[in-house]
């Protein structure tokens, strides 16, 4: 028990001292964090939280332990001043998933409860709203218990055993033709069924409350699924008196795949492509997290080489650069500027592109990196051409829209005062990255908890205080001055060198545990949680996608403002659809 | 003054307006449908019209772009042999798993022979993303640099067969030929050591 504890961080010491009944440590090999009973973790949490500082919960997922019989509800929290990550999990019987909801302490808990219900059917006690949220109502089951299968589906795992030795091509949708693909539960009948709670929010108009002065009615608007403000297939289901928005709530799951059932079907390689198609416009920041997820779970053999550190950083950072211009760029389209400012930022995401092409191969879907280092080495004369871009034309850019946009009195009288979100209410709804930071409160996970080589770079944390629209739009200035400051000591100091630790691989020995590893994205904290059971294919695979917590704060920005705004809210969240809806 | 920022940012506008037409006179006939023109606009330090007006004009591939993947064959004495020895490693690592290899038999003892009867890619399924040739062990299967592929019928045509799989090696030195002179060097580093290996044998 003793050495243990050593390897505690002192917070769960803290815990342990203090409460010695209410944890244990987790002492399955290759997990951390402590276990705390169903019954017990409220208190916990709110120990943790106002004692110890705990006051942001980033993370919230479930795993199916099927051969056990268990379910697991494993939480991730951090403190907002900086530090590392915190992981309590709650065992409970796979028969009976219930666990207390933590909306009352933590209100961006609100939508992670609701995808843990809808995709593994653990029961959060005390939700106010307890519905899917990624799937759709009348889907029957929950797709990511481990007995849950497809109508039709190959083997179990990856690699099919039938594409080698005696493979035949054959179309999967003549095996699983359209409209037998899908099974629903008893009784249940798409043609007649109307939803019940959610009327209103098809039937578009429903005298809701009446107003108290006036004999007025509320007015609900479906901004969305299709519509070009939403960035994609999604839906903001706005109440409003009048013009003023009195009620929001964001319906997502158009583009649902199930990104991590798939995750737990393939190998551990395999994903790396996979992860690319999530927040398609930073493929190279999701390599990243996932490369340092599994490599903390291959252990100290499989950390990368200096050269392979500096051009994962490299690419990383030339990645937020173009992600900050686009949502500048689309930002400008939404508040009505068209397609000019958007363009003009294209211009320069095309620049990195380029130089993704000619490095990965792909400019868009990078499948870049690999565990302990990246695939193939720079091309001849691409430093160089790095060296200008960030040194001469970045930064003559970056200042060019600053004088186009930042002043404009358009720009500054649509978002000015708009979409405010304190600092309290950004930590509580887990608001991570550009829009946590606007509001004043300076995490970022380079500095807080640095990972690869972040340590070593000079640069600041970029911070705003008025937590509203301009202030989120400014913010990506700031942030892109930043990373090419990044990039200009990354390229100053790259060295030669391998770039690859050990051989190309394919297969690992994968040891059993969990690993959750974290990289501050372009969009806020990209979370990976893998847990191995020493087989090939990662047995449980969670992605904490930045976008998709950051809309749990969208309510809360939209409440009392104008019906007008919402678009400008919803633009300086920068939300991708490819990674809200997985 | 209010409406200075609106001034300030038409300002940066009109300069891209006169930088387009300042190039357009400077290039002069050389800056659109030439490669030239169209690298000339790849550089950090290009100003004016940027966009490419495809299909007229196509951007330069880089040579490690991947499109979806081709075979490769020698040409020994006449005869187009595949590289491939149907070991079914890319099969093994595609993550869409979207090929198909079909081993070989002898015809007479019934034992697998080391070529593939059959190897099919079903392009539909393929994500591009580049395992197959990157773990491929006998440098048999590459990426292509053909992005256009559109078909009026999906079913068949995009099931790519060995005819169409197969590509010469002069091909794939055409397109990647840093990559084709990097492996024909370890190739040769390989055999040479193999043979020193040999003669070592025969003296000891």
């Amino acid at each position: 028990m003793s050495d243990v504890k050593l390897n505690l961080t002192s917070s769960e010491g803290t815990v342990l001292d203090r409460y010695p009944e209410l944890v244990k440590v987790d002492e399955r090999e290759g997990y951390q964090g402590l276990l705390v009973e169903a019954g017990k973790l409220l208190e916990l949490l709110k120990f943790l939280r106002d004692e110890l500082g705990y006051d942001h919960l980033t993370s919230l997922t479930g795993v199916d332990y099927f051969p056990e019989q268990y379910m697991e509800v494993v939480y991730h929290l951090f403190k907002s001043t900086g530090g590392e990550i915190l992981e309590i999990k709650v065992q409970i019987p796979r028969e009976k998933p219930v666990v207390p909801s933590v909306y009352d302490l933590y209100p961006g808990a609100n939508f992670q409860e609701r995808e843990a219900w809808d995709l593994l059917g653990i029961r959060f006690e005390g939700h106010p709203d307890l519905k899917r949220i990624l799937m759709w109502e009348g889907f029957e089951g929950h797709p990511l218990q481990k007995d849950w299968q497809e109508v039709y589906y190959g083997d179990q795992v990856k690699p099919y055993e039938d594409r080698w030795p005696e493979g035949k091509p054959a179309k999967i949708e003549l095996k699983n033709p359209y409209k037998e693909n899908i099974r629903y539960p008893d009784g249940f009948n798409p043609e007649t069924w109307i939803p019940e709670g959610d009327e209103l929010l098809f039937t578009g108009y429903s005298p809701l409350v009446q107003g108290e002065k006036i004999e007025t009615e509320q007015l609900v608007v479906n901004l969305g699924p299709q519509h070009p403000s939403t960035h994609g297939v999604f839906r903001m289901v706005a109440t409003l008196e009048g013009e003023t928005v009195v009620d929001l709530e964001p319906v997502m799951g158009y583009l649902h795949r199930n990104h991590e059932k798939i995750g737990e079907k393939n190998t551990y390689a395999m994903n790396m492509p996979y992860t690319d198609r999530l927040d398609y416009f930073c493929s190279m920041s999701n390599n990243f997290g996932y490369a340092i997820t599994v490599e903390k779970l291959l252990g100290e053999k499989y950390q990368p080489p200096e050269r392979a550190e500096y051009i994962r950083v490299i690419m990383a950072e030339l990645t937020r650069v173009l992600n900050h211009f686009m949502a500048i760029g689309f930002f400008l389209n939404d508040l009505g500027a068209y397609f000019t400012p958007a363009l003009y930022t294209i211009k320069e995401r095309e620049l990195i592109l380029d130089i993704f092409e000619a490095v990965a191969g792909s400019r868009m879907m990078c499948n870049y990196f690999r565990f302990g280092g990246v695939v193939r080495d720079l091309p001849e004369g691409m430093e160089e051409h790095i060296r200008k871009l960030v040194y001469d034309r970045l930064p003559r850019q970056i200042d060019e829209m600053d004088r186009y946009l930042v002043e404009n009195e358009i720009v500054v009288s649509r978002s000015q005062g708009v979409g405010i979100l304190t600092p309290e209410q950004a930590i509580s709804l887990s608001a991570v990255g550009p829009v946590l930071r606007a509001s004043g409160v300076p995490y970022d996970i380079r500095r807080a908890d640095p990972y690869s080589i972040y340590d070593r770079f000079d640069f600041d944390v970029a911070v705003r205080y008025h937590g509203d629209v301009y202030d989120r739009f400014l913010i990506r200035y700031d942030e892109i001055r930043q990373s090419i400051r990044i990039l200009q000591q990354a390229i100053d100091d790259i060295p030669q060198g391998e770039i690859l630790a050990g051989k190309p691989a394919y297969k690992f020995r994968m040891p059993v545990g969990e690993a959750y590893g974290r990289v501050e994205g372009p969009k806020g904290e990209l979370g990976y949680y893998v847990v191995s059971d020493g087989t090939d294919n990662p047995f449980r695979y969670h992605v904490r996608a930045p976008s998709f917590i950051n809309l749990t704060g969208l309510r809360q920005m939209s409440l009392g403002e104008k019906v007008a705004d919402l678009v400008a809210i919803l633009g300086s969240i920068d939300i991708v659809l490819g990674e809200v809806d997985r | 003054m209010k409406g200075q920022g609106i001034l300030k940012g038409l300002g940066v506008t009109l300069k891209h307006l006169i930088e387009t037409y300042t190039e357009d006179i400077k290039a002069g006939k050389d800056r659109y449908y030439t490669e030239a023109g169209v690298r000339s606009r790849m550089t950090t330090d290009t100003k004016g019209i940027f966009t490419v007006n495809y299909p007229e004009e196509r951007l330069p591939v880089a040579e490690n772009f991947r499109y979806v993947p081709f075979l490769i064959y020698e040409e020994e004495e006449g005869e187009n042999v595949p590289r491939c020895t149907a070991c079914g490693i890319c099969s093994k690592v595609c993550p869409s798993q979207c090929i198909w290899i079909t081993r070989a038999e002898d015809p007479e003892t019934g034992k697998p022979l080391k070529t593939p009867a059959e190897f099919a890619i079903d392009i539909d399924l393929c994500m591009n993303c580049g395992y197959c040739a990157e773990y491929c062990p006998f440098d048999a299967i590459k990426m292509d640099h053909d992005y256009e592929l559109a078909t009026y019928e999906r079913m068949d045509a995009n099931v790519h067969l060995m005819d169409r799989l197969l590509k010469p090696v002069s091909y794939y030195a055409g397109i990647r030929p840093v990559s084709y002179a990097f492996e024909q060097a370890a190739k040769e580093a390989e055999a040479a050591a193999k043979a020193e290996r040999r003669g070592g044998r025969d003296r000891g």
